[in-house]
C-alpha cells in the first residue's frame, strides 16, 4: 500500500455519500481521478487489504438477529467443524482465539428463529455445545483503523 | 428499532450485501442490475442510512493487511449494577473499537463485558487493556484477553434468498 492507498482506506472508512458520483470527493481529496480511486479499490480487495466495499448492514434494524457463540472444539477436530460451521451462509464471521473456548463466531440471519435453527444444527451435528452470547447492549461499534 | 421495508429495499439489501459494483458510478450500475431508476436506489439507500438500516457504505479494511496482528477480545467480569456505566465509560475509550455487553454462561464463562482492542504487537495491546483495567479499577472482578489466532471466515451478511426477498 503506498501513501494513496492509505488515504484511501481511511477516507473510505468513514463512509462515503449516496450520490452519483460518490468517489469525486476522495479523488480530488487524493490528487487522482475517480477511475484510479475504483482500479485501487479492485486491486485493494484482491490482495486481501480491504475485506469488503459496499453498504454495512445492521440487521436487527429490520428484524434480523445477530449472536455470537463460543465453542470449546479439540484441535484434532478443528479443521473438519470448522468446514461445517462455515458451510453456512448465516456464519458471517469466524474466529479461532486462544483460549479454551477457542472458535468463535457470529450467526446473522433474518429472525430470532432461524439464527436458533442454524446453532442448534451446529451443536447436534458437531456435537459440541455452543455457548451463546447474544448482546444485550451495544455500547459503541466503530471499528476504524489507521491505515 | 424495527422499520418497514419493502421487496426493492430487500432486492437491494440482497444484491449489495457482498459489495457495492466497483464503478465510477456504482449507484447507477446497481440500479440497472436491479432494472430500477438510479434516484429511486440512491433515495432508498440514503433512507435506509437515515434509520440505522445501513450504517455507512463504505470500506471495511482487513486488519491483519493494515498491520494489527494483536487483536484481542478482552472481556471483563463487572457487576452488573454497574455494567451499564462502565461499558458506556470503556466504549468511550478512543481505542475500543467494539463494546457490548453480554450474558454470562456460568460456571464456564462469567464475563460480562466485551470490548475489542487491536494493536501492532501484544504490548501495544496489552498497554491498551490495562488502561481498561485502570478505568474499572475494583469493580473488575476479572478479564481474560483472548487473542484471534486466525480468521476463519469473514463474510458479513448473507441472507437467504427467500429472507432477502429475492
Amino acid at each position: 500500500m503506498d501513501g494513496i492507498d492509505r488515504l484511501l482506506v481511511d477516507a473510505l472508512q468513514e463512509g462515503m455519500p449516496v450520490c452519483a458520483h460518490p468517489f469525486a470527493g476522495v479523488a480530488e481529496q487524493a490528487g487522482i481521478t475517480e477511475e484510479d480511486v475504483v482500479a485501487r479499490l479492485q486491486r485493494l480487495l484482491q490482495d486481501g487489504s480491504l475485506s469488503r466495499f459496499g453498504p454495512l448492514f445492521n440487521v436487527e434494524a429490520f428484524g434480523g438477529s445477530y449472536v455470537l457463540a463460543a465453542m470449546q472444539v479439540p484441535a484434532g477436530d478443528l479443521e473438519h467443524i470448522v468446514g461445517l460451521m462455515n458451510g453456512y451462509p448465516e456464519v458471517a464471521h469466524n474466529y479461532l482465539r486462544e483460549h479454551r473456548f477457542n472458535v468463535w463466531f457470529v450467526v446473522a440471519a433474518a429472525d430470532a428463529g432461524r439464527a436458533e435453527t442454524v446453532l442448534r444444527d451446529i451443536e447436534q451435528r458437531t456435537g459440541i455445545p455452543v455457548c451463546r452470547l447474544p448482546k444485550v447492549r451495544e455500547h459503541f461499534v466503530g471499528a476504524r483503523f489507521a491505515a | 428499532m424495527n422499520c418497514e421495508l419493502d421487496a426493492d429495499d430487500y432486492r437491494i439489501i440482497a444484491a449489495t450485501q457482498g459489495g457495492l459494483p466497483l464503478a465510477v458510478r456504482p449507484f447507477h450500475v446497481l440500479a440497472e442490475q436491479l432494472e430500477l431508476a438510479a434516484d429511486d436506489v440512491m433515495g432508498r439507500l440514503q433512507r435506509m442510512q437515515d434509520r440505522g438500516v445501513v450504517r455507512r457504505i463504505g470500506a471495511v479494511p482487513n486488519h491483519y493487511a493494515l498491520g494489527y496482528r494483536a487483536n484481542g477480545m478482552s472481556v471483563w467480569d463487572v457487576a452488573d449494577a454497574c455494567v451499564d456505566e462502565l461499558g458506556e465509560a470503556v466504549g468511550a475509550l478512543p481505542f475500543v473499537t467494539h463494546c457490548y455487553q453480554r450474558p454470562r454462561y456460568l460456571p464456564d464463562w462469567p464475563y460480562n463485558l466485551f470490548a475489542m482492542v487491536h494493536g501492532r504487537d501484544r504490548t501495544e495491546t496489552e498497554a491498551k487493556v490495562a488502561q481498561i483495567a485502570a478505568l474499572l479499577g475494583a469493580a473488575n472482578r476479572g478479564h481474560c484477553v483472548l487473542y484471534s489466532r486466525r480468521i476463519l471466515k469473514k463474510t458479513g451478511l448473507r441472507l437467504a434468498p427467500a429472507a432477502a426477498g429475492a
